[in-house]
């Protein structure tokens, strides 16, 4: 389903690449946590599989397509095929819980009756029933995230990617959110998530990728969280906030993600 | 994307950008109505030309006793040169279509009536006109024919081409349309700066959206595609209205008001209006989706 061949991405002015001879395979059904600290490169890695950087070496084979290779106007048919969730939601915060899923298939051309019919389907899945007409600010961070899961997966993709989706929530909540990753992904979508939250690996036994400076440096079947370099603030950084050097990594969105965190800090408090 | 959901972002889109979407109606209003002006300006010189142009005379003056007009050396023009020169007119048709022998005695009498409101008409004396023979052409551009056969010839005192004093008029005519247009094409530099600042000012703050929408796999087209009708629907309302401002000109300021104070002149009318409106209204539609589209390729990033 992915696969890296010795992929090296290199930023723009960057020192050193963010990515390394990086080779792995990500099997349809497989559930794959890819873990490392902050800068260790999981966020490069999920971008290059939905297209959104070019690899500056080796080869990116996703949904049987070499990303290297695809021309431009056929990333948005690759993306189609992929859903992806974020540690800050990206919900459009003046449309509705449903607006929001609804509007994943609107863009792509769907019809109104298979939108009426989807929506309400796959809000069902995530465990949003009854909240359709509630805005995003009026729902806990958790919810936020339901939201963000529904319209990724609303379009059926063959491919979850999810970077980060606990990093702004409490380790309760957290739990939940990886649960209902795990039910989709035994309805057979591809999951792949990067992630902090060393209790979440461990608990779950799943497939661990480890990143340390760019390079691959563990990979293993019902894996833990393991060491990592920076064993120290682990802890911390899993279960308070996103860690503010990520936004190396994570580019224009930065920002924002940042602001999330406040609004779901707020929100969280009222509940 | 269905149309339905087109028409409704379109909708949420303008009035979320109301006040851009008013300031692109207005500057386009303004840059289409000079243009406007500027091409009608240009219809009523060709509309004066073709009315006028067509009642052109070249005037032959002859001499007179103690006249002006060198060629004459003081001596007044013999009825045997005069009959020699009408001949020879008859024998020119065409371009001549038509000879009239003006008198002396009549051409006082005609600037009398014509200047009678101006005190030019009472200090004017019978002595400084002359006889002449005024021809009217076939085509107002043959009059050098006309001067290469007459000036200088005996008992011709001067030949004039009233062309040329038209010519001048309109020539001052046509600069003043032209320096409308110009100005308008400042107007629409203007227009095209305001599109692209406010189409960067939309992308910016619809990055969340037009993100979500590349994320979810939308094409190029389609998050495009809002930019553009938007800026598309604004640029169109705003050259509507310059049309009817301009409809509103020729219809009150032309038709109601100058063609009754100056009977005796052509003047344009609405099927000039409708005949500059579709250029226009096309040209401002080509203008907004090409502005949209090199800003979007600059600023929206798909």
């Amino acid at each position: 389903m992915i696969l890296f061949d010795a992929v090296t991405k290199t930023y723009p002015k960057a020192t050193r690449p963010a990515l390394s001879e990086v080779s792995l395979e990500v099997e349809r059904g497989e559930f794959v946590f890819i873990v490392g600290s902050s800068g260790s490169g999981k966020s490069t890695l999920l971008r290059l599989a939905i297209r959104e950087e070019r690899a500056t070496s080796g080869a990116v084979l996703v949904a049987g397509r070499e990303l290297r290779t695809l021309p431009d106007r056929r990333v948005p048919m690759l993306r189609r095929e992929i859903g992806t969730v974020f540690q800050d939601f990206r919900l459009l915060p003046n449309k509705t819980v449903f607006q929001n899923v609804a509007f994943a298939l609107q863009v792509i051309g769907k019809s109104r009756a298979l939108i009426r019919q989807t929506v309400p389907e796959t809000l069902r899945v995530v465990g949003l029933e009854g909240k359709e007409k509630r805005l995003p600010h009026q729902l806990s961070g958790g919810e936020q995230q339901r939201v963000a899961i529904a319209r990724a997966i609303v379009n059926k993709p063959a491919i979850l990617l999810a970077d980060e989706p606990t990093g702004n929530l409490d380790p309760a909540t957290s739990r939940a959110i990886v649960e209902l990753l795990d039910r989709i992904n035994r309805s057979g979508t591809t999951v792949v998530m990067a992630t902090h939250d060393h209790e979440i690996v461990n608990d779950f036994r799943r497939r661990v990728i480890e990143l340390d400076a760019g390079k691959l440096v563990r990979d293993e079947a019902d894996g833990d969280y393991g060491k990592t370099t920076s064993a120290i603030p682990v802890v911390r950084i899993a279960e308070d906030d996103p860690d503010p050097a990520d936004s190396v990594e994570d580019g224009p969105d930065a920002k924002r993600a940042t602001g999330a965190t406040g609004a779901t800090g707020a929100t969280g408090g009222q509940r | 994307m269905r149309a339905g959901f087109v028409l409704g972002e379109l909708g949420t889109g303008l009035r979320r950008n109301l006040s851009m979407a008013v300031s692109v109606i207005l500057v386009t209003m303004i840059s289409m109505y000079l243009l406007g002006l500027g091409l009608l300006a240009q219809r009523q010189v060709d509309t004066m030309k073709d009315y006028w142009y067509d009642r052109v005379q070249v005037s032959i003056f002859l001499c007179v006793d103690g006249s002006q007009y060198a060629a004459c050396a003081g001596k007044a023009t013999t009825p045997t040169q005069r009959e020699q020169i009408k001949a020879q007119l008859e024998q020119m048709k065409p371009p001549v279509k038509e000879i009239f022998y003006e008198s002396q005695a009549e051409a006082f009498k005609r600037f009398k009536e014509q200047f009678k409101n101006s005190p030019l008409a009472e200090q004017a004396t019978e002595r400084a006109f002359a006889d002449s023979f005024r021809v009217s052409l076939t085509d107002a551009g043959k009059y050098d024919v006309i001067v290469s056969s007459f000036q200088g010839a005996p008992g011709v005192g001067r030949v004039q081409d009233q062309k040329q004093l038209l010519d001048r008029f309109f020539a001052f005519m046509n600069a003043v349309s032209w320096g409308a247009i110009a100005l308008s094409a400042l107007m629409v530099l203007c227009a095209i700066l305001l599109m692209a600042t406010t189409i960067r000012q939309t992308a910016f703050s619809r990055r969340r959206e037009t993100g979500i929408m590349r994320l979810v796999g939308a094409s190029n087209a389609t998050i495009q595609l809002p930019f553009v009708l938007e800026t598309l629907v604004s640029a169109l309302i705003g050259a509507s209205l310059a049309m009817g401002l301009l409809w509103a000109t020729v219809s009150y300021g032309v038709g109601g008001y100058l063609s009754k104070a100056l009977m005796d002149t052509a003047f344009i009318g609405m099927t000039d209006v409708f005949a500059v409106a579709p250029w226009v209204v096309g040209g401002v539609a080509i203008v907004a989706v090409l502005t949209s589209w090199f800003t979007l390729r600059r600023y929206l990033r798909v």
